[in-house]
């Protein structure tokens, strides 16, 4: 496939003072990317830097061959079109005072003139294509369940003709049985139209359907990378190990080592930022060598890149009793 | 606490804001009776003709009675029908000068909150000039340099009053600008003024809405001071300020020329106050029930 493709190139991002990805490398294709991370692990704010919403304070967001700051006035709209968001809340994404038919419109006629018929027709097809009664274009956001108003988010995505769709937790704010729903309409849509997903979340199994690779982030840094079922059986990093764990599961009480869990992510951050491993006031493998030396992402074959002083004992179990 | 529903028709909407707040309802049905005598004031007054230059010397000073409700004034001129011709000039500087502000201020405010940066710092700043300076003490300043007239009443309480309007419009775009629906359409490619104009503005209304019915009131006042200073309104006008400051003189002997203006200053004032709060309390999100 020649389709442009979505990069994140060594990309720090900062609130003032505040750093909160540091020197993020990821590339979105048509397999599916998946961005796991708990709260303030700096998922999303890496989601709006590759959106265009946010500059980087260093590094390059590249669309394409081009990178997105020195984007000319054209191409920025081209490049805002093909790359669209889907976020958690379906009712903080709609303006809740127009109906959704005249938010559809808006992406409709973002870049092109098109006449009130063309128009119709198009919106009536749109919603149909994620599943929503035609009909309801007369309503407005507060008059549609959370399904709904996720899936007419995802067809006012669509409405731009997308490349690549940026979903920011889209199915967390949902029912069980509806997330179901929706990933199985976001698994169609990638097939008939060829899209390429950046998919964040905290929902190791919505990754796993839904992304061919997989990133882990902790504390704004990648800690390991790699294909995602690989990923998911066989962590190298303790704390995808940690993460994997914590997933509840049908009468098997979770088995998380005391130690990780203690403390979250934030706690001594910034301090620690840079001596030493991120993760070592919360690791139970940490050693003398990991709050000395911050380890650097590195190849731990098959595939799989991972940030850590001992993963290839992480490999072979030293974290199971 | 009282439950609003918010939902539903526009009637039922009033209609239960109605029943939940019956103080906003006594303001609101007291100015729709202002408002009413305003605009029918020619066909309801008593004498139509007092409410210009007429002059009837025989009748000066009456008290109040069956042929004049309220008495009449100096030069014999019925005191309800200027009451009533009144209401026409209040109320037409109150929106005059809520319009005027409420656009230049809103405008500001909504261009600055979006925008941010050093167009909000500049905005800002501007505003905070003309803050600076104590209300009435600019408009009193203003209207001295000008020609006294009902329009220099109302340039000179706008120009004090919208930068109220450019700072409360701007908190609340600032708040909506940070919003999901805004950077999905910043995604989408939609132009800046569309999204200020389209999303930002529509969303950033409600509290504009419940301050301009608070300030009518104060506008009302202010107008009526600057009149009764001898800077607005002119005689043989019907203005509710400037009949209050050709009364005073007579309040010991024939308190009815003063009384009955101020009372309508007095009661205009509330109207519009307990229907702007009113208005607060019905559309505040934190008060509504969930």
């Amino acid at each position: 496939m020649s389709r442009a493709t979505l990069r994140a190139e060594d990309v720090t991002l900062a609130y003032g003072h505040t750093t909160v990805v540091h020197g993020v490398s990821l590339s979105v294709d048509e397999g599916g990317v998946g961005l796991i991370g708990e709260s303030g692990s700096g998922k999303t704010t890496l989601a709006r830097a590759l959106l265009g919403l946010l500059k980087p304070r260093s590094g390059r967001i590249v669309y394409g061959s081009r990178e997105l700051p020195a984007m000319g006035r054209g191409e920025r709209a081209r490049f805002r079109g093909a790359v669209q968001p889907v976020f958690q809340d379906g009712s903080e994404a709609l303006d809740p005072r127009m109906r959704i038919g005249a938010s559809v419109a808006e992406a409709l006629t973002a870049h092109h003139r098109m006449d009130r018929a063309a128009r119709e027709a198009r919106i009536a097809e749109l919603l149909a294509d994620v599943g929503l009664d035609p009909a309801l274009a007369a309503r407005r956001p507060h008059q549609l369940s959370g399904g709904q108003r996720q899936r007419a988010v995802i067809a006012r995505a669509l409405a731009v003709r997308p490349e690549v769709l940026v979903l920011d937790e889209p199915t967390s704010a949902l029912d069980v049985t509806v997330q179901a729903r929706i990933l199985d309409l976001l698994q169609r849509l990638r097939e008939e139209h060829g899209l390429g997903y950046l998919l964040i979340t905290h929902n190791l199994a919505v990754v796993d359907r839904l992304c061919r690779t997989s990133h882990v982030l902790y504390a704004g840094r990648v800690v390991e990378t790699g294909a995602t079922r690989d990923l998911l059986t066989r962590p190298a990093h303790p704390y995808t190990l940690a993460l994997r764990d914590a997933v509840p599961r049908i009468g098997v009480p979770t088995a998380v080592p005391a130690a990780v869990t203690a403390r979250p992510a934030g706690t001594g951050a910034p301090a620690v930022a840079d001596r030493g491993c991120p993760f070592r006031h919360r690791c139970p493998l940490a050693v003398d060598r990991c709050h000395a030396e911050p380890p650097v992402l590195r190849d731990a074959g098959g595939g799989r890149r991972v940030a850590c002083h001992r993963a290839e004992e992480v490999l072979s179990g030293a974290l199971r009793q | 606490m009282t439950t609003v529903e918010l939902r539903g028709t526009p009637l039922r909407r009033v209609g239960n804001l109605a029943r939940a707040d019956v103080l906003a309802t006594v303001g609101a049905v007291i100015l729709a009776v202002i408002v009413l005598a305003a605009l029918l004031a020619p066909w309801l007054a008593p004498y139509p003709a007092d409410g210009g230059s007429a002059t009837h010397p025989a009748e000066a000073l009456l008290p109040p009675g069956a042929d004049h409700w309220f008495g009449t004034d100096q030069v014999g001129r019925d005191v309800f029908t200027r009451i009533l011709f009144g209401a026409r000039t209040s109320l037409f500087i109150a929106v005059a000068v809520l319009g005027l502000a409420a656009v230049a201020g809103v405008t500001l405010g909504v261009v600055a909150g979006y925008a941010g940066g050093v167009v909000r710092d500049v905005i800002m700043r501007i505003t905070d000039v003309f803050l600076a300076f104590p209300a009435l003490l600019l408009s009193l300043a203003l209207a001295v340099v000008l020609q006294p007239s009902v329009t220099t009443v109302i340039v000179a309480i706008a120009v004090t009053w919208w930068p109220w309007y450019a700072r409360l419009t701007a908190s609340v775009a600032q708040s909506v600008a940070g919003r999901g629906f805004i950077d999905a359409a910043r995604c989408l490619g939609v132009p800046a003024p569309k999204i200020v104009f389209r999303h930002v503005l529509p969303n950033s209304l409600t509290p504009v809405l419940v301050q301009l019915s608070l300030d009518a009131g104060g506008v009302i006042l202010t107008a009526s001071a600057l009149s009764y200073l001898g800077l607005g309104a002119q005689e043989p006008a019907a203005e509710w300020g400037l009949m209050v400051e050709q009364g005073q003189t007579l309040f010991t002997t024939d308190w009815w020329v003063v009384t009955f203006p101020g009372l309508a200053i007095l009661v205009t004032a509330f109207a519009f106050n307990v229907l702007g709060e009113g208005l607060r309390a019905g559309l505040d999100p934190h008060r509504r029930a969930r």
